[in-house]
C-alpha cells in the first residue's frame, strides 16, 4: 500500500514539475522545477530497491542542474520573465504531441503483454552497488572505457580553451594594469 | 516487528530526530558564541539567564516574532521556499545516519537509524550536497547584488568541493567494501588501534576540508562573507525564515562531525572503558568544537583560493591517495 502511495505521488510531483519546467517563462522557475523533478525521480530508483542508482541520481543531477544555473545567471536577469515570442503552429504541436504519445505506447506495449524480462535481475546477497560494477566491468566494459576517454578529452580541451590566462588571478591584478601592461595612457 | 509499530517506532524516531537536533542547533549558536568569545578574551552572552544560557530562548523570541519580509521584487514563491530547502536537507541527510549503539528501553530493542539506507553515505552527502539549492536559490530570488554574488559563489564552491569530499571517502570505502555506515562502524570494533584514521590520515583530513567548505564554515564561508558581501545570499532575509537557514547550518555541521566520528574515528565501538554512546557524543562534541576554533583561528580565504585549493591540490592528493591504496589493498 504505502509503495502504491508514494508511486503515485512521486509520479503526479514529476509530471507537475516537469510541467512548469516546459511552460513557466520565469527561468529561474523552469531551473528549480528542473532541479526538483529530477531529485524526486530517485525516489522511483529507491521504490525498486534500487537504492545505489536513487543516490546516484541525486548527486549527478544536483551538480549538474547546479552548472545550469550558473549559465541562467550569466545569461538571464533571473528575476524576470523572458519574452517569447510563441507563434503557435499547429503542426509542431501535432507532430509532438504524436512522437511523444508514439514513444509512450512503445514502452507500455512489453509491460502490458507480459513479455517483459528482466536481464539482470537482482540477485540476492549481492548488494547494488557490486550488481552495477559487475555489469559495468563485464558487458558494458567497452562503451565504459569509450565514455571515460571522451570526458578525458573534453576535460583537455576546455582546460586548453579555458585556460590561456590560468597563472594570471584576475582578483589580484589591482585597477588599470592592463593599460599600463598594453602601453596605452587615457 | 509488525507494520503498525514499525510505522509508530519510525514517526517516533523521526520526532525524537527533529526535536533534539533542532535545538541542539539552536543551543550550537550559543556555544558558538561564547567558544569565540572566550578565544579572543571577551565574555560573549553574559546578560539573559545564569551565564547567558538563555539567550537562545531571548534569541528564539526575537526570530519568531520579527516580522517576515519578502522583497517587493522578488521572485517571492522561490523567495519563500528557499530557507525550508536548506533545514529539510540537513534533517533529511541526518535520516541515514546511525547515531548510537542499539538499546533497549521499555524492552523493546531501539536501532537509533530511522532508514538504514545501505549506501548510506552516498545518500547523507548527496542530500547534503542538494541543500546548496538553499543559498542558490535565495540569492537568485531576492533580487539583489550582493544575493547574486552569494548565489554564483555557492555554485563555485559546489563545483569545488564536491569532488575532493567523494574522493576523500573513496580510499576508506574501498577498505571496508561497503557503503553502510553501520559495516563501516562494525569494520572498526576491534578497539582504538582499528580507526581508519590511522590507516588513512589524509583521506581523514581531506574530508574534514571539505566538510567546512559543504557546511561553509570559515575559512571558506565564502557565501555571507560580511567584509565583502553584506551577507550574501541571506542579505534580504529576517525572522524566521533567516533563522532556518542557520538551523540548517548547524544541523549539517553536528551531521558531518557525525560522519567523520563513523568514517574515520571508530564510530560508536566501545573505547577502551567508555561505552560506545558517550564515546560517539564525545567524538561529536570535539569535532564541532574544531569547527569553532577553526573559525576563531583561521582568516577567511578568497573564493579563488578556494577553488585553486580544491582542484590543484586536494584533488590530486586524493587521487594519489587512492592509487597507494588499491596498491596496498591488492598486495
Amino acid at each position: 500500500m504505502f509503495e502504491a502511495i508514494a508511486f503515485y505521488t512521486f509520479s503526479a510531483i514529476t509530471i507537475v514539475m516537469f510541467t512548469i519546467t516546459v511552460m513557466s517563462k520565469n527561468a529561474l522557475y523552469s531551473m528549480s522545477a528542473l532541479a526538483a523533478g529530477m531529485i524526486i525521480i530517485s525516489g522511483f530508483f529507491f521504490l525498486l530497491d534500487a537504492d545505489f542508482l536513487g543516490v546516484v541520481q541525486i548527486i549527478v543531477y544536483t551538480g549538474a542542474v547546479m552548472a545550469l544555473y550558473a549559465f541562467g545567471m550569466m545569461f538571464f536577469d533571473t528575476t524576470r520573465e523572458v519574452k517569447e515570442s510563441i507563434r503557435a503552429p499547429k503542426l509542431v504541436f501535432l507532430l509532438s504531441g504524436m512522437s511523444a504519445l508514439l514513444l509512450v505506447i512503445a514502452l507500455v506495449a512489453p509491460i502490458v503483454s507480459d513479455h517483459i524480462e528482466p536481464l539482470y535481475p537482482v540477485v540476492e546477497g549481492v548488494e547494488n552497488p557490486q550488481a552495477v560494477g559487475i555489469v559495468l566491468f563485464t558487458k558494458y566494459l567497452v562503451p565504459f572505457e569509450v565514455a571515460a576517454v571522451m570526458l578525458l578529452v573534453a576535460m583537455i580541451s576546455g582546460i586548453i580553451l579555458a585556460g590561456k590566462k590560468m597563472d594570471k588571478s584576475l582578483t589580484l591584478k589591482t585597477d588599470g594594469e592592463d593599460e599600463f601592461q598594453n602601453g596605452g595612457s587615457k | 516487528m509488525t507494520l503498525t509499530e514499525f510505522v509508530i517506532a519510525t514517526v517516533v524516531k523521526i520526532l525524537v530526530v527533529l526535536g533534539l537536533f533542532s535545538a541542539l542547533a539552536g543551543f550550537g549558536t550559543y556555544l558558538e558564541r561564547k567558544v569565540l568569545a572566550f578565544m579572543q578574551r571577551r565574555l560573549g552572552p553574559m546578560h539573559v539567564g545564569p551565564y547567558g544560557v538563555l539567550q537562545v530562548l531571548a534569541d528564539g523570541i526575537k526570530l519568531f516574532t520579527k516580522e517576515d519580509i519578502v522583497p517587493q521584487n522578488s521572485v517571492k514563491p522561490i523567495f519563500m521556499i528557499a530557507p525550508v530547502i536548506g533545514a529539510a536537507t540537513a534533517f533529511i541527510a541526518l535520516a541515514a545516519v546511525p547515531l548510537f549503539p542499539e538499546f533497549e528501553i521499555f524492552g523493546i530493542t531501539v536501532h537509533p537509524i530511522i532508514s538504514d539506507v545501505n549506501v548510506g553515505v552516498l545518500f547523507v552527502l548527496g542530500v547534503m550536497a542538494s541543500g546548496l539549492y538553499a543559498p542558490l536559490l535565495a540569492g537568485m530570488a531576492s533580487a539583489n547584488k550582493w544575493g547574486l554574488l552569494g548565489a554564483a559563489r555557492t555554485v563555485i564552491q559546489l563545483l569545488s568541493y564536491e569532488v575532493v569530499t567523494g574522493l576523500s571517502i573513496m580510499a576508506p570505502l574501498m577498505m571496508v567494501g561497503s557503503l553502510s555506515l553501520i559495516d563501516i562502524n562494525n569494520y572498526q570494533s576491534g578497539g582504538f588501534g582499528d580507526w581508519i584514521v590511522w590507516a588513512q590520515p589524509v583521506a581523514f583530513v581531506l574530508f574534514l576540508i571539505a566538510g567546512f567548505a559543504e557546511t561553509n564554515r570559515t575559512p571558506f564561508d565564502l557565501l555571507e562573507h560580511e567584509a565583502e558581501i553584506i551577507s550574501g545570499y541571506a542579505t534580504e532575509y529576517s525572522g524566521m525564515r533567516w533563522g532556518m537557514f542557520f538551523i540548517g547550518e548547524y544541523a549539517n555541521m553536528i551531521t558531518i562531525a557525525f560522519l567523520a566520528s563513523l568514517i574515520f574515528l571508530g564510530g560508536f565501538n566501545d573505547w577502551g572503558f567508555i561505552p560506545g554512546g558517550l564515546a560517539i557524543i564525545l567524538k561529536v562534541s570535539f569535532l564541532f568544537f574544531f569547527f569553532l576554533w577553526t573559525r576563531a583561528a583561521w582568516p577567511h580565504i578568497r573564493p579563488d583560493q578556494l577553488m585553486w585549493l580544491c582542484w590543484k591540490i586536494l584533488l590530486p592528493l586524493a587521487v594519489i591517495n587512492i592509487v597507494i591504496t588499491g596498491l596496498v589493498l591488492m598486495i
